[in-house]
């Protein structure tokens, strides 16, 4: 009798996920088992034939492609600046606006405009105010006695990577700003109340109160910004074109790359899986910590 | 509860909605294409031949162009594709579609009637979609395409930047000495150089190209590109210094390396550069930025006395049959139709682009009447007997945006490319020989 | 004594507000400017876009939104997508967050082996998963329609928005639910009234995050839809963006045109992410 009534639950269980799970099988599964698939063929992306070529396209990537680690690594720095500046300014605005501020509303619906604009106009106001020879920066540079400042900030490799990166992170605030403000949102006002009873000042009120239970969302937006991090590649191609001799080649351009000029679908899938594998361990090694801090 | 039950009755409403949409009337001949700029003129056309034969054509637009390619190459899986089409790509991606079957062999067509329908079009438009006997790609021969449009790349200078640095305007650089030359007295008055957009690699790869023809032939090239002359080559160690020489003499607008091809026709439009380098669109372009815009087509400035310099152009467009399409007769007729005299006159006028059709250039204006004039002077990888590896190809470009920022020496990029290329060869070695 | 420490404190407290203050002004400067210059971009013409910096032109030329509304055939796509957004949110919230309250409170096995398939799935990027994708449409007859475009979508998000809930669902406290379920509610009954009024403001995130994709889609319907009918507002605009002539000038008032809806969305939601403990209050 038991037994039955907690299958029957389990089942009932079963039956939460059972939407999800359909909708992923139906449309996950057939394209990923052929991404797989693809990434052991030489397939020019229109012939009936995929020819069968083993490892070779991992091998390529691995030994030979001079092009595809430094784009890595290229969205691996975009993706730190991200994680460090775009986050520390999503928090702080999202602490501000926590509290009843004054225009507390104004700002909120402020700080979601860059999230929202298309990329076309962030493009072309960004790259309007980096022109060499008019852009807004070097104008107000020259203003203000900077003149060794003044450079082509968007095509010297020393710079366009970090302009880009800058830009990234002033468009993606917003998103990391309202999950945080959502997540202090949901922390209970009576823990504030009580501890502030107990004497704690506003510092060790934030600290013994507001990051521990902070910890998960914290996890949640330092994954999401990695994703959307090193998966960007519309800002890089509109503000630098994304060459590699710019510094400004990240691995979604150079799997388009492959899929269009080259036509290579089959090293293109490769490229996609063990960008995916990567970052995965990333994800998941971040995970583990996380949860090792909570049990610290 | 009752809320959840609310939302799920709008959604099963919202659910009905698609299957409320009644059958579509299926037009007769069914295009794919991608021209966002010509969609008005081409509906029009549809309109002008369903009042003519009573035959209904549709053009479909799926833009931007990227995506196009994607979806059609998608199409090719399922077998939807339209009855006319167009095969974005080099040429190896459009042997691909006829070797696959999907795209009909046009000859017999062209040939009828004393080839009336072949001599309408520029020669060098039609090799582009032609696969000759023993082609490199093992595509049965046949002439596979229907060239709507042609277009070639070349240099356009600003006629009154001229003026302003005390340059003669009707006199513009002939050879590659005069062109520095007049960067030169150009950058004295505070003007910028030439612009282009090349951030896409292969507008670099296009100019050094014209040079490489003009340095050692088309021979020299094609043995390189077979792997009997190395890239470390005088002559092409030649090449990659001219882009040093632009580069040094600062000749170049700041930030070329990064510029797009529409941010480098907004500075050139807005006289913020007195050379820009560009294909025969631009003349569309340049029209509706700035009406005004005082310009005109020089040849791109000669290296050597040799060899003819030949520059890219052929066929800008052209539409493809579908081979398992019910209306073929039908997609022949209409494409036989779309490029006649009057309809070629009708879309040059419209769009401000060179006709496919060599007797509608009477109609169109002075500087696209220029561009021509040069048709006779282009060539194009599509139409060459060898090909260059991607890799290599890839290489080379990003090398001389290198030499452009400084960061690598002509020497050094000859050596990389060399380098990469051996190694290409290496492996097509090992393939051929696994296969054996 | 007592009158100097208040000053002190006084102006530390202006002090520290006017630095507060004053970073926000910045903040709010950088992200109002791109808003101006596009909403003044679209006031001028082809020629005067990139030749008249001012921010707002002399001459106002309003008609550009009536070019773009109709050249860009807006009056089909707005309500098309529109309804794309509907269903597709709809569906996401609904599937979403069954799941991700599965996945933070039911027990069954297997249960870690499917969240983490989902969050794989976020993970992998699948450059050629459009020949696929369009074949598998074409074989279970839902390309060209738009209940395949939907369903599409609605799996394009649903990864993510499990991912959020249920790092807000784990994070809740669990009390309510306990004394609703001695109540004798069902599960389901628990998800509903208790577990999703609670989670309000990670809704509002979710609503918010998968309106703005779906509103910005546009290159799955290209591939997937041949008739024009079917097309999102994304597809209008790109009337304007072509391969050689971009109409910078239409391209300005159609995106405005475009941004407005997902404005108001936001606006209506960011309510809810910010009166989330109330909700939650009422309800217990």
């Amino acid at each position: 009798m038991r037994t039955k009534s907690s299958v029957k639950s389990t089942l009932e269980n079963y039956l939460f996920i059972l939407p999800a799970v359909a909708i992923f099988a139906i449309f996950y599964i057939y394209p990923f088992y052929e991404t797989f698939n693809l990434g052991l063929r030489a397939w020019d992306g229109v012939s009936p034939v995929k020819e069968f070529v083993g490892l070779s396209n991992f091998k390529e990537l691995f030994l030979y492609d001079q092009f595809w680690w430094p784009s890595m690594w290229h969205a691996g720095y975009i993706t730190l600046i991200a994680l460090t500046l775009q986050n520390a300014l999503a928090l702080s605005l999202a602490l501000a606006c926590d509290r009843a501020i004054r225009l507390g509303k104004f700002y909120r619906l402020v700080f979601f405009i860059p999230p929202v604009l298309s990329e076309v106009v962030v493009g072309l106001v960004w790259k309007w105010i980096f022109e060499p020879n008019y852009g807004l920066l070097n104008h107000w540079l020259v203003v203000l006695g900077l003149d060794q400042l003044v450079r082509s900030w968007l095509s010297s490799p020393q710079t366009a990577l970090t302009c880009v990166a800058i830009i990234h992170s002033w468009k993606g605030f917003g998103w990391g700003f309202i999950i945080l403000l959502a997540g202090l949102q949901t922390i209970d006002r009576q823990l504030y109340e009580a501890a502030r009873v107990d004497g704690a000042n506003s510092w060790q009120r934030f600290w013994h109160v507001t990051i521990p239970l902070m910890i998960p969302v914290f996890v949640l937006v330092s994954i999401l910004t990695i994703l959307g991090t090193m998966q960007a590649f519309v800002l890089v191609l509109t503000m630098t074109g994304g060459s590699p001799s710019l510094g400004c080649s990240v691995p979604v351009t150079r799997i388009l790359g492959s899929m269009r000029a080259s036509l290579r679908f089959g090293y293109a899938c490769a490229q996609g899986i063990i960008f995916g594998i990567i970052l995965l361990i990333v994800s998941f090694i971040q995970i583990r910590v996380s949860r090792k801090m909570k049990q610290a | 509860m009752r809320n959840l039950y609310y939302i799920l009755i709008v959604s099963i409403i919202v659910g009905m909605w698609g299957c409320s949409q009644g059958p579509t009337t299926k037009a007769d001949v069914i295009i794919w294409h991608w021209m966002t700029d010509r969609k008005p003129a081409f509906n029009d056309l549809a309109k002008k031949y369903k009042e003519e034969t009573g035959v209904s054509v549709e053009f479909k637009l799926f833009a931007p162009s990227e995506i196009y390619s994607q979806k059609v190459r998608a199409a090719t899986q399922a077998g939807t594709l339209p009855d006319i089409f167009g095969v974005l790509g080099e040429k190896k991606d459009f042997a691909i579609f006829v070797k696959a079957g999907h795209i009909l062999n046009l000859s017999d067509e062209m040939q009828a009637n004393n080839g009336e329908w072949k001599d309408r079009f520029f020669s060098k438009a039609l090799i582009v979609n032609e696969f000759k006997r023993g082609n490199e790609y093992n595509a049965p021969p046949g002439i596979y395409g229907v060239p709507i449009d042609v277009m070639n790349i070349q240099m356009l200078y600003n006629k009154d930047l001229f003026k302003k640095a005390g340059l003669d305007p009707e006199n513009p650089p002939d050879d590659f000495e005069e062109f520095i030359a007049a960067g030169i007295k150009l950058k004295e008055v505070g003007i910028q150089g030439l612009v282009s957009g090349w951030a896409e690699v292969w507008m670099i790869d296009c100019l050094a190209s014209n040079f490489a023809f003009n340095l050692m032939g088309e021979r020299k090239i094609m043995s390189t590109y077979k792997g009997e002359v190395p890239y470390t080559d005088p002559d092409w160690i030649r090449v990659f210094s001219l882009f040093k020489e632009m580069a040094d003499k600062d000749i170049l607008a700041r930030g070329i390396v990064s510029m797009n091809n529409k941010d480098a026709e907004q500075n050139f439009a807005n006289q913020r550069a007195a050379f820009a380098f560009n294909g025969s669109w631009c003349v569309n372009v340049y029209k509706g930025m700035n009406p005004d815009l005082n310009y005109d087509v020089m040849f791109v400035p000669k290296v050597d006395r040799g060899n003819q310099m030949l520059i890219w152009g052929g066929a800008g467009s052209s539409f493809m049959v579908n081979a398992r399409s019910e209306n073929k007769e039908k997609a022949v007729e209409f494409l036989k139709w779309l490029t006649g005299g009057p309809q070629q006159a009708y879309l040059a006028e419209a769009t401000n682009n060179l006709p496919a059709n060599r007797e509608s250039l009477s109609q169109i204006s002075p500087i696209l009447s220029k561009f021509a004039q040069s048709m006779e002077y282009t060539t194009h990888p599509n139409i060459w007997p060898v090909h260059e590896k991607s890799q290599v190809i890839e290489t080379f470009d990003l090398g001389i945006q290198s030499i452009i920022l400084g960061t690598k020496t002509p020497q050094q990029v000859a050596q990389e490319v060399r380098q990469v290329k051996e190694r290409e060869m290496d492996k097509e070695r090992q393939r051929t020989l696994s296969r054996n | 004594m007592m009158n100097k420490s208040s000053l002190i404190y006084r102006s530390r407290r202006f002090m520290g507000g006017f630095g507060v203050n004053l970073f926000l002004l910045i903040v709010t400067a950088a992200c109002i400017f791109p808003l101006l210059w596009m909403f003044g971009s679209s006031l001028k013409t082809q020629t005067t876009v990139f030749s008249d910096m001012s921010v707002i032109p002399k001459e106002l030329h309003w008609e550009n939104y009536y070019h773009a509304w109709t050249e860009g055939n807006f009056g089909t796509y707005f309500l098309n997508s529109v309804i794309y957004t509907i269903s597709v949110v709809i569906g996401i919230v609904l599937v979403s967050s069954l799941a991700a309250y599965a996945f933070s409170r039911l027990q069954f096995p297997g249960r870690n082996f499917f969240f983490y398939m989902f969050l794989a799935a976020m993970m992998i990027p699948l450059p050629g998963a459009f020949v696929p994708l369009y074949v598998l449409m074409e074989k279970i007859g839902l390309r060209n329609t738009p209940h395949g475009y939907v369903l599409c979508l609605i799996n394009v998000g649903l990864s993510l928005s499990i991912f959020l809930l249920k790092t807000f669902f784990d994070k809740m406290p669990k009390d309510l639910e306990d004394a609703a379920r001695i109540d004798g509610c069902s599960k389901l009954g628990i998800w509903w009234n208790v577990a999703l009024p609670l989670a309000r403001p990670a809704l509002a995130v979710i609503v918010i995050f998968n309106s703005l994709n779906v509103w910005n889609e546009y290159i799955l319907a290209l591939i997937l839809f041949d008739e024009a009918k079917y097309m999102p507002l994304q597809v209008g605009l790109s009337t304007f963006h072509g391969e050689f002539v971009t109409q910078y000038h239409l391209l300005m008032s159609g995106i405005t045109i475009t941004i407005i809806p997902i404005i108001l969305v936001y606006i209506f939601m960011q309510k809810h992410i910010v009166k989330g403990l109330t909700a939650g209050a009422v309800v217990g």
